[in-house]
């Protein structure tokens, strides 16, 4: 029988939610690491056993935990991220040069074949890889070597890389997301980077052609068509239908465009979800009500999901990394707050339930299908 | 040996509990103790310390015989009283954050 777990990272620990294929009685564990800040923990495709998570805070710094037993038990691996070659400067707030400086791992994507490779979104923005199950961390330079790092500029979270997403059909394709830098593409492993930005409009930039500057919150993809890409940025739902190479607003009748989160059914590669959020000044849901909205048509045509959520007095937000599918043949959809509270829906968003309630507020959320 | 006291998170990544000791070869300094901690504990490696600079971490502080070292060099002698093991060499998080 079919089993799906959950991985929550929260601002005081990691927990694991554990559930039979019907999804209605979860069972968790947790705290791991209590008191640390987990900005993310994923399992490797490859081997569902093999978790990697990050594990920081502002005293101790950054630790990488690795384990390969569905979370039973951890071990810290390697936590040396350090940047190849000068490390050089970005755009601080004021526009002003500001060295590079290491913070903290943001996001953390295994191989989609590989469980010892894996790769790691960092602040300030840089993508690292492993080869060797977290032992040793090095930097794909391309990326922050392809000419505009200098003109990258921090997001209100810091400047973080923070998706990134590995195309099933090309070993050499990924794309990387940075707040608020943008998105950008490779198609050589991770040797050599583009930006592609180019259909996105923000108004902060002056520029509307601008290469790099845009407040990209997450993107996401349907493993069955990696060309097409969801985006939710700072403001406005974007759509791209050629890998990056332009996108075009889908925000449609959604009540406001804002937001961080997006995601796509594991069996419809149409069908999207967001968490509208009421402004960039005021992180929670607008009226007190928090609903997920679904389009089945790519975009442009939203349906609030409200079944099971709270319709009054709302006001938590649902971070970038913090929604996530299940792949079972209904597809379940999972989303965690800043309330600490992780909703699950078994029927694809028709109807939704708390899982667990009262965390500490989650910073992620990711969802693994065993057989 | 040398009495070390770490904060609570770390002595739970590095699973002791209570104090640490150390053996330590040759002078007794700030580095030379921090050299050997994280020989016997690798888990440590950039909690305390930059993995680069070697500097401390900005919300930790080393204390010794209820002085605060954390501004001596990291060469300097720590005090008799610590290399005698009447006294623990501290590493003491910030109460800060929430």
């Amino acid at each position: 029988m079919s089993k799906v777990r959950v991985l929550v990272g929260t601002r005081k620990g990691a927990f694991i939610l554990t559930s039979d294929g019907k999804r209605d009685q979860w069972n968790v564990t947790g705290p791991f690491f209590g008191g640390w800040e987990i900005y993310h923990l994923k399992g490797s495709p490859a081997d569902p056993n093999r978790l990697y998570a990050s594990q920081s805070t502002g005293w101790f710094g950054q630790l990488i935990q690795r384990s390969d037993d569905g979370g039973k038990t951890w071990r810290p691996v390697d936590n040396k991220f350090v940047y190849d070659g000068v490390a050089g400067t970005h755009q601080w707030y004021d526009g002003t040069p500001h060295p590079w400086e290491f913070k903290r791992v943001w996001h953390l994507e295994p191989s989609l074949t590989d469980p010892d490779t894996v790769y790691a979104g960092v602040e300030d923005a840089a993508l690292f890889r492993s080869i060797d199950g977290g032992q040793t961390w090095r930097e794909l330079a391309g990326l922050r070597a392809h000419g505009s790092g200098p003109h990258w500029q921090p997001g209100g979270g810091g400047m973080c890389l923070h998706t990134i997403l590995l195309d099933p059909s090309n070993p050499g394709r990924m794309f990387i997301a940075i707040s608020s830098a943008g998105a950008f593409r490779t198609d050589d492993g991770g040797e050599s980077w583009r930006p592609i930005n180019r259909g996105l409009k923000s108004e902060h930039i002056p520029d509307p052609a601008a290469e790099v500057g845009h407040c990209v919150h997450h993107i996401a993809m349907h493993h069955s068509r990696p060309g097409v890409l969801f985006m939710q940025k700072h403001w406005d739902v974007m759509r791209s239908d050629d890998a990056g190479e332009s996108w075009q607003e889908v925000s449609g009748n959604l009540p406001t465009d804002f937001g961080f989160a997006i995601d796509v059914h594991a069996h419809q590669p149409e069908t999207i979800y967001v968490v509208p959020i009421k402004s960039d000044s005021e992180h929670y849901p607008p009226d007190g009500k928090l609903r997920v909205f679904r389009s089945q048509t790519g975009g442009n045509e939203w349906e609030a999901l409200t079944k099971g959520l709270p319709q009054h007095d709302c006001y938590v937000n649902v971070l970038r990394d913090a929604m996530a599918v299940d792949s079972l043949d209904s597809c379940g959809i999972y989303f965690g707050t800043t309330g600490g509270q992780v909703y699950g829906s078994p029927d694809a968003g028709d109807s939704w339930a708390p899982l667990v309630r009262d965390l500490p507020a989650v910073l992620s959320v990711e969802v693994q299908t065993l057989s | 040996m040398i009495r070390v006291l770490l904060p609570a998170h770390l002595r739970t990544l590095a699973q002791v509990n209570g104090e640490v000791k150390l053996e330590v070869e040759g002078p007794v300094t700030q580095r030379t103790v921090l050299d050997a901690l994280e020989a016997s504990y690798p888990m440590l490696r950039g909690t305390i310390r930059d993995h680069v600079t070697r500097q401390r971490r900005p919300f930790l502080r080393f204390f010794a015989c209820a002085e605060d070292l954390s501004h001596e060099p990291p060469d300097a002698p720590l005090p008799d009283a610590v290399v005698t093991e009447a006294e623990p060499f501290l590493v003491i998080a910030a109460v800060a954050g929430g």
